[in-house]
């Protein structure tokens, strides 16, 4: 299984971009000693010998975490996040590190310091972002399952883009230890994967309680493949009015309609559910993670690790240091974020957002309430041309303006794929109540089990092949 | 025109922990650099802070000995600055939001025990302490600065005071008396020599019923006296500046033991804003009414109950008794030692005399010392048994603080028992008299003064151990036979 993924991405990624890293010499290593146990007779853990992709903001020991920055190139981090450790002892094979948006700041893979990557639907497109490269390594075969991580969306858009299934969990369901940080109080790493199915198995190893994250929760970690058998039947499901209106595209949203359809079709009780504060969900975000981010980057100044410009005086090397090291939509977060927090605009900009985050939260435990889920799409349009964004931060904010209201509210949301729109897909957007990631994955897969549009490949894999 | 001195103190305490504020490290002085330190305290990217309980439970004994309001959820917060022995940029403490207190605010610490208006506090919170810069220089300037990060994540407490104390004196005995408490509930070593307890303090002059004036901050002070000193100093050279009509001027200014004066920084200081914001990595602290009544009633005796109880007790006076009691070790060894030695004035008068003095000059703890309350307790009945002098046993005193010996030993290897056998000073009596003929006249004739240098002379000839009341009554049997 592994020589096989290496080869696909030996074939395919000069033009994909989706790894930084392939680590094929210990991979083969790892997969010779698997194969050995197998035909040994052990009994083996749950993912030994899977070839795991891990987004390149996840620390892992002794192989170069770069979080997509020139700050941190070579960077070598001295141990594993606790998310790695758990795939590494439940069996996974780490094959390598992908791409991203510098330090998960973005929504198409753009601002990696080390170039884009690309769509495997079409190469001219972005793959989401910002854990892109992730997603396309799923998308194109690569790898059957991968890490990413999602603080506004980076996980289920990049999901939703290249037509795979990308879960983000509730905040503190995974412990973000050795994760780099972008927003403490919205990051989550998450699965990607091909089908629902493998997205559960790949969070149950992940899931739980860490010592080393006070933020972990200590609540039961259920059996998701055992829940998803479940089926359809009886879930009542939320239509989130407000994300049905102006700025989606008219094909994206009659995907998702269908969708919602075939869910009541399977036994699925539809209602329209309001969550009237996610029209000020954007801003919100941008105040909160910039205001975070602004600090969680500071500790990039070249005094202990990482790029170091030379300088006389310790201002100048700061100065200079992060100068060098920084993409501009960093810069322009750090920004943000450091104005959000300075006196005088800390009461109005940062305590103000605050507020309006826990508005967010408390629409959506509302209807949660009356609703098991809540459905909405991923993302406003299918992916976008590359360069097309780029310079234009608002529009390729926007982007996100679907899952953001999520990660606000700290709630477990899935991507599965619901369709395509000229050839790229569309993906379906599913939220449940906190740590209830079972209901979650019990109704994407059996939306999945209902469609076929999860066992499209994209062209060029079929090209490939031939 | 006069001025009242305002006083307010930051005092940052370092918790008696086994490790770290929010990471595993063992907190361990002399270790070589940087060997005391993980992702966490390094600050490496993705690690994370997690909160040690222990340091938590000091933070709630001092709040509650201080008599402090504990607030039922606290949070951390997060300092924002650069600084490169930060490793993050930014330091985990505890800011002042109405909406997030921090652990514990509005308490207060009698400044006379007998009465008097009480220092309040304003607030008791917990934060990690940073990494130490060590500048390499070479022909007198610096040609390289290495950071030590063994001291990064060390957990500090702070406690503020309101601006209530009044002068230099006072600012020295409130510290006194705080480091009393905190050693007493075996929160802090409390030692200023060594940096695990710092005083910074805020200083500034008012006219009789005037606003308050400009402040500065003075730092730097390393004892108890030079924080009294740098504060006269630093009175006195606010109070010159504004008799001559010059101001006031904002700034932290630095103590200099050696040279006795208080100097400003060499930088420019810019008003710092912080951007302070809460800790997302961490949880608010919860302490419910379970924990905190747990932990009241697992407090010690606190320094002023301990010195009415000697009073009345032991009948110390209350200069005694606040001196006994103004440290921790002083006040255990005294109970220990009256223990075995039932005269608590006597071992009151040593253990605030000669003591103290050894402890002042060699600017120690009676901890650090080997020194056992057994040996003091045999010492004293080596004296009282007449085995040796007072005066010598002052000499065996500064050996046992010295070398831990037992005083008989000590008596024994430099032969300083006292001579009180007649038969063996009857030779030294003899000699004196025959080589001071004068002296021996005057008294024969009536000259008092005579016996107490022919005394002197027999105690010089014997190196003190002859016990004088003998050497007396031999010279007068002698001299008037």
């Amino acid at each position: 299984v592994v020589r096989a993924c290496l080869d696909r991405i030996e074939s395919l990624d000069g033009g994909i971009h989706a790894f930084l890293l392939v680590d094929g010499d210990r991979a083969m290593d790892a997969a010779r000693q698997w194969d050995g146990a197998y035909a040994r007779g052990e009994s083996v853990p749950p993912l030994a010998g899977l070839p795991v992709a891990v987004k390149d903001i996840i620390c892992t020991r002794g192989m170069p975490t770069t979080c997509g920055s020139r700050l941190l190139d070579g960077w070598i981090p001295p141990y594993d996040a606790t998310a790695v450790s758990r795939l590494r002892g439940a069996g996974a094979i780490l094959i390598g590190k992908t791409n991203l948006d510098e330090f998960a700041m973005g929504s198409s893979t753009e601002n990696s310091a080390y170039g884009p990557s690309h769509n495997p639907w079409d190469l001219t497109r972005v793959p989401g972002g910002s854990s892109g490269g992730s997603a396309a390594a799923v998308a194109a075969g690569m790898v059957p399952l991968a890490l990413g991580t999602d603080t506004g969306g980076s996980i289920r858009q990049p999901a939703g883009f290249t037509g795979i299934v990308g879960l983000k969990p509730t905040y503190g369901r995974v412990s973000r230890y050795g994760l780099v940080p972008f927003a403490s109080s919205l990051d989550q790493i998450g699965p990607l994967a091909g089908f629902v199915a493998d997205a559960a198995l790949l969070l149950q190893v992940i899931a739980g309680r860490d010592p080393l994250d006070s933020t972990s929760a200590d609540i039961p970690v259920p059996d998701y493949t055992a829940a998803l058998a479940a089926g359809a039947a009886g879930l009542r499901i939320g239509i989130v009015a407000e994300a049905f209106g102006e700025g989606l595209d008219r094909e994206v949203r009659t995907a998702v309609e269908e969708a919602a359809a075939q869910l009541a079709a399977a036994g699925a009780v539809l209602e329209d559910v309001s969550l009237p504060a996610i029209e000020y969900a954007l801003p919100t975000y941008y105040l909160l993670a910039t205001s975070e981010a602004s600090s969680n980057l500071a500790r990039y100044d070249g005094v202990r690790y990482g790029l170091r410009a030379p300088s006389d005086t310790i201002d100048e090397m700061y100065t200079r240091t992060r100068a060098a090291g920084f993409g501009s939509e960093v810069k322009r977060r750090i920004m943000l974020g450091t104005y959000a927090l300075s006196a005088g605009y800390y009461e109005g900009f940062f305590l103000k957002a605050q507020r309006v985050r826990t508005l967010v939260r408390e629409d959506f435990l509302r209807a949660l309430e009356r609703v098991d889920l809540v459905l909405m799409p991923v993302t406003p349009t299918v992916a976008f041309p590359i360069g097309e964004k780029v310079n234009d931060p608002l529009a390729m904010y926007l982007a996100d303006v679907y899952t953001i209201p999520v990660n606000l509210a700290g709630l477990p949301g899935i991507s599965v794929p619901c369709g395509f729109s000229h050839g790229l897909p569309i993906g379906l957007q599913l939220i449940g109540r906190p740590f209830d990631e079972a209901t979650v994955l019990r109704a994407a897969h059996a939306y999945e089990q209902m469609t076929e549009w999860h066992l499209r490949k994209p062209p060029m894999i079929l090209d490939s092949l031939r | 025109m006069s001025y009242e001195v305002v006083i307010g103190l930051e005092i940052h305490v370092q918790l008696l922990t086994a490790s770290k504020m929010f990471c595993a490290c063992a907190v361990r002085f002399g270790a070589p650099p940087n060997t005391l330190t993980c992702p966490v305290c390094l600050g490496l990217p993705g690690s994370l802070p997690v909160l040690n309980r222990r340091a938590v439970a000091l933070g709630l004994r001092t709040a509650l000995a201080l008599g402090c309001t504990v607030h039922p959820v606290s949070r951390f917060h997060r300092k924002n600055y650069y600084y490169p022995d930060l490793p993050k940029n930014y330091q985990i403490t505890q800011y002042e939001y109405k909406v997030h207190p921090p652990l514990a605010t509005d308490g207060t610490l009698a400044l006379d025990p007998d009465g008097g208006p009480a220092v309040r506090i304003r607030r008791v919170h917990l934060e990690e302490d940073t990494g130490r810069l060590v500048h390499q220089e070479q022909d007198g300037r610096v040609v390289a600065s290495l950071i030590d990060y063994n001291r990064s994540g060390i957990p500090l407490m702070e406690i503020v005071t309101e601006p209530d104390l009044r002068s230099p004196v006072d600012a020295r005995r409130f510290l006194s008396r705080l480091r009393a408490v905190l050693q007493t509930i075996e929160v802090s070593s409390g030692r200023l020599e060594e940096g695990t307890l710092r005083c910074d303090a805020n200083i500034s002059l008012r006219a009789a019923g005037g606003d308050l004036g400009t402040r500065t901050e003075v730092k730097n002070m390393n004892s108890l006296r030079s924080v009294e000193r740098a504060l006269a100093f630093e009175a006195d050279r606010q109070e010159r500046l504004l008799a001559s009509g010059g101001r006031v001027v904002q700034e932290t200014r630095h103590w200099d033991e050696r040279r006795s004066v208080t100097f400003a920084s060499r930088f420019k200081e810019e008003a710092q804003d912080y951007r302070y914001f809460p800790e997302p990595d961490l949880v608010p602290i919860a302490i419910d009414a379970g924990v905190l009544d747990a932990a009241r009633a697992a407090l010690p005796e606190l320094p002023d109950a301990k010195r009415r109880r000697y009073m009345e007790r032991f009948g110390l006076s209350a200069y005694d008794a606040e001196q006994v009691t103004s440290s921790a070790s002083v006040a255990a060894f005294f109970e220990a030692v009256v223990a075995l030695y039932p005269q608590p004035k006597v071992v009151s008068n040593w253990l605030t005399g000669d003591v103290a003095a050894f402890l002042n000059a060699a600017a120690k703890e009676l901890e650090d010392l080997p020194v056992t309350p057994g040996h003091l307790a045999e010492l004293l009945q080596l004296v009282d048994g007449g085995t040796i002098s007072g005066r010598t046993a002052k000499e065996v005193l500064a050996e046992m603080l010295a070398g831990g010996e037992r005083p008989a030993a000590i008596v024994q290897r430099s032969g300083l028992r006292q001579i009180s056998d007649a038969a063996e000073l009857a030779a030294a009596v003899d000699e004196t008299i025959a080589a001071q003929p004068g002296p021996a006249a005057d008294y024969r004739a009536g000259k008092q003064q005579a016996l107490t240098f022919l005394v002197g002379q027999v105690m010089r000839k014997t190196q003190g151990r002859a016990n004088p009341e003998l050497v007396n009554r031999l010279l007068k049997e002698r001299l008037s036979s």
